[in-house]
This record gives C-alpha cells, sequence and structure tokens, in this order.
C-alpha cells in the first residue's frame, strides 16, 4: 500500500489551496487526486472574468485564477494524479482509486481532505412536469459544452433559476449568437450575485421573472417551448398567468449540491441545511484528521473564500499530522480530551494544559436561528482556535438595513450593519480567540438577523 | 421474403423473437424507434407480479403466474439484474379484510404460490416504513423485481444471436394481405412476411384493425412516476402496493433492481399515443398517495420522474393468438400490467403457436445464453485490475454518480445492436441514470459516440429522431 501523509480529494480550487498551504506548513508527503483530465476543476469551464478580486486584487478568469494555484502546487513540487477517480475512502483512511494506467489501488492517508465539489441540481429533483425532449441542460453542462468544447447546445434559450451559473451562462449564450429569452425564478428574489443580474441580464436586455417557475415542457424529441407560470407565496403556479415561450433549449440553474457521496461512505455526518458535512473550527468531520472545505462543505459564491478557506483546511491538517507523529497514535492520546468524543490532542501540551485549566477544553455550538440557515463552522473548540476565525454563513430571505449578530449565550457581543443580505450571498462574521477567552463558560454562539 | 415479422421491439416482440428464433425460421423485426425499448417497455413499474391480480382463468392471470416462474431462469440465462424482493398488498382497516382475503383466494386459484396474509406487527416488523395505518397486508414472496431495459435488451440482443434480424427507425404505415402472406409498407419501402406478429404496443390495434374488421381498441392509460435517489433505495425492501380499490387503482412504492426507490404510477387516458408527459397534478397525486401506504418517503431525494403508457384493450385482457379473419397475423395486443412480468411466457406462448401452425422445427445451434455488458463494480479489486491492464478504458469512469467506465460504454456501442444515441448508452449502462442526471457525463459520452459510431456531435442524439443535442458552433450565427 502506498502511504501519504495528507491525501485530497479533488483537484480544483479547493483542493490545490488546501495542498499549497499544508506543504507551506511542513507537509512534504500530499498527494492531489483529480478525476478530470487537468487541476483546476470548475474553474477551467468559467471563462468569465472577476475572479480573484480579493485574493490576488485583480480581476481574472477562472482558468487564470486555476493556474496561479496549479502553478504553486507544481512549483512546490506536490503530488498530483490526473484521469484518477477515488471510488471509496474507509473509516481508517485508505482511499481506494483508480484510473486508466495503474488501475484500482489504496493509499493510506494519514490526513484526508475532502474537496469534492458540488453538482448541478437537475430537472427531476423539481419534478417540473412535461416531455423529456433534447435540449434540457444544467447550465454548467452548457458551459462546459460552449466554452470548454466549442459547441452550441440551442439557439433560442429560456434559463430557470437565476443562480450565478445560469446568470453567467445568459450572457455566454448570448455572446455566442443564441437569444435568451427570459430568466425565470421561483423566488421572489435572485439565487446569484448582483453583480451578475447587472452584468449578464440588465446589460443585455435579458428579462428577470421573479416568482416565476416552468409548468411545461413542449417537444417530444427536441425542446420546442415552454410555459411559464408567475407562483404565489407558496410557489404553487397561480392559474391564468402562463405565458408560453418558443425555444429549443431549456437551461437550469436551480442549486448545487455538494458532492458528498465518498463523505457519506466512510462515516462523516452531514448537515442537512449545507448537505457538507458538519465541521468544528479546523474544519474537521466528526471523523478525526478528515478535513472539508470549498463547495463539498457548503456551496460558495466566489472562489476567493473557497481558497481562504481550504487553506485552513490545508493548515490544520498539516498540524493534525504533525500532532499525530508528535504523540504517537493522536487518537490514543489523552492529554486533552475530556468528554467529547473525537477530541483531538495538539502539538503543544504545555499551552493546552494551561487553557484547560483555565477555560477547560469545552466545545462551543454554533447556532444559526432567526433568519440565518446555518454556520460553517457548527462547533468551536477555544483551545484548538486560530486567533482569527472566520464563521460563514447565509440568510433565508432578503433584508434590508439590518444587522448580523452574535450572542455569546445570551449576550448580545457582534453586531454588524448591513445594508442588505440575500441568500445568494454569503456572510461571515469575525470571531477572534482573545473574544472567545474572555467568556470561559461559554456554550453556545448564537447567529442572528436582527432587524432594527 | 420473411417467414415471421414481427412488429414492435418491446419486450413482447424481443421475446417472442427470442423464442422463436429456436427454430428454423426467417425472422425480423421492424421498430419505429431507433432502438429496443423505446415505448411501454421503457417506462413501467418493472414489477414481476406475483399473479394475484388478473381474474383467474384470464390470460393475464395464466401467463403472469407462468412469466413470473420463468423469469429467475431466464435471468440467469440472459444475464440481466431481477430479484425475487416480494411483496405487500396493504389493507389499511377492518373493513378492508374481505378485499384482502379475496385478492388471496384469487392468487391460490390463480396457482401463485407461498401467499401469506400477514397481521399489522408482522408487516410492520417486515417494512418498518409501512404506513401506521395498515391492519394487514397480503405478502407475496415470489413477486420481484427487474431492469426493463435489461430484460428487453438481453432478449433482443439474444434473439439477433441466433439469426434474427432487427430493422430500427422503420415505421410499418400500411399492411396488406399478399398472396404468400401479408406485405407491410414502412418508410423504409416494402417488407414481405408469411406470418406477421403485431406486438405494437398502444399501437396494437392499428394494425388489427388494418386487417380484420373485428376491431379492436386500445387506450393509452398515462402512469407519471417519480424515481429518487439510491440513498433513499432501502426506504422500503419490498415492493408496497395499495389495496386497489379504495385508493384508486392504486400507487405503488418499490425499490429498483438498482437500488433507487420509485414510486407511481397515476392511471389517465390520453388520446395521444406519444403523450408521455408528466403533469404537475401526476406527479403531486403520485407523491401524495405513496404518502398514504409508506410514511417519511424522503421526497427531496426525486432525481427525476417519467411517464408511460400501457396499452389498454377495451376487454382488458391479454390479446394473444391469431386474428380469426386474418390468417397468419397474430395478435400480441392489449399487454400492460402484468405484461413484463408476463413476457417470458407471451414469448413461449407465441412462438408456440406459431410453430404448431408453420410446423417449425428446431435448430440444433440456438444459443441459449447471452452475456451482458461487464458490470466492473461486481468484480474483485484483483480481476478489475486484470480488466484494466487488458483494457484501459475499465478505468476510466465517465458517469461519477453510477460509477459507470469508458469500457462498459464502448461495449454498449460496440455489441449487436449496440447503442446509437445518449438514451441507449443510459439503457444499458447506467450512465446518466443517476443523482445528476447525465449532468456531468454527457458530453463525455457524446464524445464517445462520436468517436465510436464515426459520427458528427451534430448527429447525436438523446434518443434518436430529431432529439439532436448540440445545434451549431459558437458563433456561427454571429
Amino acid at each position: 500500500m502506498i502511504n501519504y501523509d495528507i491525501v485530497i480529494v479533488g483537484g480544483g480550487p479547493a483542493g490545490l489551496a488546501a495542498a499549497v498551504c499544508a506543504k507551506q506548513n511542513g507537509i512534504d508527503s500530499i498527494l492531489i487526486l483529480e478525476r478530470d483530465k487537468e487541476l483546476g476543476g470548475i474553474l477551467n469551464q468559467c471563462i468569465h472574468n472577476g475572479f480573484g478580486l480579493h485574493t490576488f486584487k485583480e480581476e481574472l478568469t477562472g482558468p487564470e485564477y486555476a493556474d496561479r494555484f496549479i502553478r504553486q502546487v507544481k512549483d512546490l513540487g506536490i503530488e498530483y494524479k490526473l484521469n484518477t477517480m477515488v471510488m471509496e475512502v474507509s473509516q481508517d483512511k485508505i482511499v481506494t482509486a483508480m484510473n486508466r494506467e495503474e488501475g484500482m489501488f489504496g493509499i493510506q492517508a494519514k490526513s484526508v481532505i475532502l474537496a469534492m465539489g458540488c453538482r448541478e441540481r437537475p430537472r427531476g429533483a423539481l419534478n417540473i412536469p412535461g416531455y423529456r425532449p433534447a435540449g434540457i441542460y444544467s447550465a454548467g453542462t452548457a458551459q462546459r459544452l460552449v466554452n470548454m468544447e466549442g459547441y452550441m447546445p440551442g439557439r433560442e434559450v429560456v434559463i430557470l433559476g437565476s443562480g450565478d451559473i445560469g446568470l453567467i451562462m445568459a450572457r455566454r449564450m448570448t455572446l455566442e449568437g443564441a437569444k435568451v429569452k427570459v430568466v425565470a425564478e421561483l423566488m421572489p428574489y435572485s439565487g446569484g450575485l448582483k453583480r451578475n443580474i447587472v452584468q449578464c441580464l440588465d446589460d443585455y436586455g435579458i428579462p428577470l421573472k421573479l416568482s416565476h417557475t416552468v409548468v411545461d415542457i413542449k417537444g417530444k424529441e427536441r425542446v420546442e417551448g415552454i410555459t411559464l407560470a408567475q407562483v404565489d407565496e407558496n410557489n404553487r403556479p397561480i392559474p391564468g398567468t402562463e405565458e408560453f415561450y418558443t425555444c429549443d433549449t431549456l437551461l437550469l440553474s436551480v442549486g448545487l449540491i455538494p458532492e458528498n457521496e465518498i463523505s457519506r461512505g466512510m462515516g462523516v455526518e452531514i448537515n442537512p441545511v449545507t448537505s457538507g458535512p458538519k465541521v468544528n473550527e479546523s474544519l474537521e468531520t466528526n471523523m478525526e484528521g478528515v478535513f472539508a472545505c470549498g463547495n463539498v462543505l457548503h456551496v460558495h459564491d466566489l472562489v476567493d473564500f473557497v481558497s481562504e478557506e481550504a487553506a485552513a483546511a490545508g493548515r490544520n491538517a498539516a498540524a493534525y499530522v504533525k500532532a499525530a507523529a508528535g504523540s504517537g497514535n493522536p487518537a490514543d492520546s489523552d492529554t486533552v480530551s475530556t468528554d467529547a468524543a473525537g477530541e483531538q490532542s495538539t502539538d503543544n501540551s504545555g499551552a493546552v494544559e494551561v487553557i484547560k485549566d483555565t477555560i477547560e477544553a469545552h466545545e462551543i455550538r454554533l447556532i444559526p436561528t432567526a433568519g440565518v440557515r446555518y454556520t460553517v463552522p457548527s462547533t468551536i473548540r477555544p483551545d484548538h482556535m486560530d486567533e482569527n476565525l472566520t464563521v460563514r454563513f447565509r440568510v433565508g430571505s432578503v433584508y434590508k438595513n439590518c444587522y448580523v449578530s452574535a450572542y455569546f449565550d445570551d449576550e448580545r457581543v457582534i453586531h454588524r450593519k448591513r445594508q442588505v443580505v440575500a441568500p445568494g450571498e454569503m456572510e461571515e462574521l469575525k470571531l477572534t480567540k482573545e473574544q472567545i477567552l474572555q467568556y470561559p463558560k461559554l456554550k453556545t454562539i448564537t447567529f442572528k438577523v436582527e432587524e432594527e | 421474403m420473411y417467414d415471421v415479422i414481427i412488429i414492435g421491439a418491446g419486450v413482447c416482440g424481443a421475446a417472442i423473437a427470442r423464442e422463436l428464433s429456436r427454430y428454423q425460421v426467417k425472422i425480423c423485426v421492424l421498430e419505429k424507434d431507433e432502438d429496443v425499448c423505446c415505448g411501454t417497455s421503457k417506462a413501467n413499474s418493472a414489477i414481476v407480479h406475483a399473479g394475484y391480480d388478473a381474474v383467474t382463468g384470464s390470460l393475464k392471470a395464466k401467463l403472469n403466474v407462468r412469466g413470473n416462474e420463468k423469469m429467475g431462469e431466464l435471468a440467469k440465462e440472459l444475464d440481466f439484474p431481477f430479484e425475487r424482493n416480494g411483496s405487500l398488498v396493504l389493507c389499511l382497516s377492518e373493513e378492508e379484510m374481505p378485499g384482502l382475503q379475496a385478492l388471496y383466494d384469487r392468487g391460490i386459484a390463480n396457482g401463485v404460490k407461498e401467499l401469506r396474509i400477514l397481521n399489522r406487527e408482522e408487516v410492520l416488523q417486515m417494512e418498518p416504513n409501512v404506513t401506521d395505518q395498515v391492519y394487514a397486508a397480503l405478502y407475496a414472496p415470489t413477486a420481484g423485481i427487474v431492469c426493463p431495459f435489461g430484460l428487453n435488451i438481453a432478449l433482443a440482443e439474444n434473439a439477433y444471436a441466433n439469426g434474427v434480424e432487427f430493422q430500427f427507425n422503420t415505421e410499418v404505415t400500411e399492411i396488406h394481405k399478399s398472396e404468400e402472406g401479408y406485405e407491410l409498407q414502412t418508410g423504409k419501402g416494402v417488407f414481405h412476411a408469411r406470418y406477421v406478429v403485431n406486438a405494437a404496443g398502444v399501437y396494437a390495434d392499428k394494425f388489427h384493425n388494418m386487417v380484420s374488421d373485428k376491431k379492436i381498441h386500445i387506450t393509452a392509460r398515462r402512469g407519471d412516476y417519480c424515481l429518487l435517489d439510491k440513498e433513499a433505495g432501502s426506504h422500503v425492501r419490498k415492493t408496497i402496493f395499495a389495496l386497489p380499490g379504495k385508493l384508486g387503482k392504486g400507487i405503488l412504492v418499490t425499490p429498483t433492481v438498482h437500488g433507487n426507490l420509485l414510486i407511481g404510477p397515476t392511471a389517465v387516458n390520453v388520446e395521444d399515443k406519444e403523450g408521455i408527459n408528466t403533469t404537475a397534478e401526476g406527479l403531486s397525486q403520485v407523491l401524495e398517495k405513496a404518502g398514504m401506504s409508506v410514511k417519511n418517503i424522503p421526497t427531496r431525494q426525486v432525481i427525476t420522474s417519467f411517464a408511460g403508457l400501457r396499452a389498454h384493450e377495451d376487454g382488458n385482457d391479454f390479446i394473444i393468438g391469431e386474428v380469426e379473419d386474418a390468417k397468419g397475423f397474430i395478435d400480441c395486443a392489449g399487454i400492460e400490467s402484468p405484461g413484463i412480468a408476463s413476457c417470458p411466457a407471451i414469448g413461449e406462448m407465441a412462438a408456440g403457436l406459431l410453430k404448431e401452425k408453420m410446423g417449425l422445427k428446431e435448430k440444433d445451434n440456438f444459443i441459449s445464453t447471452r452475456q451482458g455488458i461487464k458490470n466492473p463494480s461486481l468484480l474483485s479489486m484483483e480481476e478489475r485490475n486484470a480488466l484494466i491492464k487488458e483494457n484501459p478504458a475499465y478505468g476510466n469512469i465517465i458517469c461519477r454518480c453510477e460509477m459507470v467506465t469508458e469500457g462498459e460504454i464502448i461495449d454498449a456501442i460496440r455489441r449487436p445492436l449496440g447503442a446509437r444515441s445518449l438514451d441507449g448508452v443510459k439503457r444499458r449502462t447506467r450512465a446518466g441514470m443517476g443523482r445528476c442526471q447525465s449532468g456531468f457525463c454527457s458530453p463525455r459520452t457524446m464524445e464517445i459516440l462520436a468517436r465510436e459510431c464515426n459520427m458528427n456531435m451534430f448527429d447525436i442524439t438523446k434518443s434518436g429522431g430529431d432529439s439532436k443535442l448540440v445545434v451549431g458552433t459558437n458563433k456561427d450565427t454571429v
């Protein structure tokens, strides 16, 4: 069996950033496993610009952004395998993978970083009635056909769902010569970034119909048209509001689903809201030494935040591997673990002891409520926390002139003004270790949207 | 000139072709679609019913029980997925018990083996997710589930291996009596045959009525279905039916042989014999009624929905036999549920009939077995590695949801009666049938199809005809 300290499942933006950071934190034995023919993941088909404003302070295309990380991976001599599918990961971190050259093989990892990304929600998940002709594509599939292979999936297009890929594809299809007739969105607000609505729809005169959905698909062999209808507050189509659009293509941009089949298979606990693993402050799942980052953890809007999150996962995985090397088998070590199952020791038992004496090694639960749908992470162990921790979350509705707040038990500690928060834009609040250490008995931190 | 022409390459046409290919006889199957298994056979509950539903003495009853008995052996011979998972018909109150008892009695009269009535506790122990309202159930251990595509394709491939000719994209438009038999006008010219077998599904009445004055009438009865992710696949292990009557025709909840959960169908008579569009009412009815038999169905896990048409004949039974006023014209009409279960027996019966009439002699080189597409996921790691070494395409995953390799897709295309479309590949290999519903693999499968069939990407279809997948290149109209 081949051995690696860290095996990273997925060579997209999350996997790449995690690898780079793990290497920079002193781990040399790293292997990235990528199922596609090149590194970079879905960025390779995102040929529009707007990537990297936060990370590199410049506007890059998707492939350019990926290339920055791919070059680092190569410069740092990090190993990777392409065209290699991870079939499963066992509880004891044996990664089973397969490719044409080596066949099926096992790799024993000390730590595993899950970075498999997400997939698009298909038509079936929405139970859209009608025929099942050719010409119905998820927006990402159409994006691959157009941007990577140069094929037009159709000439006259209706798009359901205002997720970012759908908005980007509205513009792309227009630029490539198709007529995009309308974008329909079930919700009363868009699921995508505001900037994409402006730059991809408004600039091209493509109408966005909020609170609308597809109620029928016409065409037995190829799409011939679709019927839109307005929906009521329960998302049910309102009879009499039907409008027929002739078109040969229906693109769906109706949500992304983290691809956690491998995670589930190895026993990783999944948060039903995000469909991603439940993680602690170290982005570690309930399985020790198994970390998650990027869209497999929760769906992001901006790749910059994926890179940032993945770097933390890489850093924490490196710390885990070093700690395990320092203390023998980490699972046998009981220097820190208290009653909480799955607790890990760190490499610095002296410092840990001090914390243990003062605040005890305990776990703080993060509770999303009042408009906040989830938080990543779900728990914080103060003794394992870095100086700063970014808590990311999404809200369930559009709120204007509101506050996002964090309550430490019952006390409101953070209260930040927001002009607008929306489900399509991920929010974050930063916590510091210093702040948390001031509350030695802290049990919960509650995140809320407050309108006042 | 053929000895026998079979109209339709669904499960019945294929089963008859296969059984008939045991004999020294020249056979051709004419199919209007681009592939086998494109009509009723592809969109149904895929249940091998035990045989207690149909009226005792009817063809439905006889052929169902016989077909069910034969299915296990056939699945072994022809290598398609079949599992005897058993079925439960639920009874929700004491008042309904006479209905359940009647079903039991009918089953016994029909010759169904191992039938038992279970009490509430026994049912809930067997299937904890059955509704709490359950009072009792009829348990039929012999009922099963099958891959309808696998069954249909296996029958057709085996028939082909035994010399049966298949013509696709060949729609019969007219049938005339000729001196030696029949003359069939098609979009691809005229075909002649001494005998004709009409296995045309919802169109069987059309062909029957071309040659007979004793008209039959088939209603296309649409059923909507929802298919759920494999994660929901073990929600129930047996096929769960509602007692016919109180809940209408009954929506079933069943695992599939591939580990998904299937719920449906509705029953709506439609005019259009190609009307396989689902409707909002239909789909919501499926979800609602399924919930009356089985609790906590994870409806968020629906990955696709579809509709199929049953060929319901006014007489409410299968019509199998020579048409009275059209000698040499054999009907195989009105094949609705339990058609899948019955098809091995339908093949046997129709072939037997022709054997008598035509005085056919058995071949001495009949090939009774067929090897399906190799499924690497059933191999050990060593076997799999040996396979990949021999053919690296088996190491290349194309459909990541169903873990289908390039090797399997190439096999599906290259084998006799091979796939020529995305749906053809899907029905043979399951590529595109998983939770992402071909989002990731369709462009790659299209490439493989284009390469293997030496086709232009613009000619690759979803399911033949005008179902083209790409229409041009970037900026070609700008």
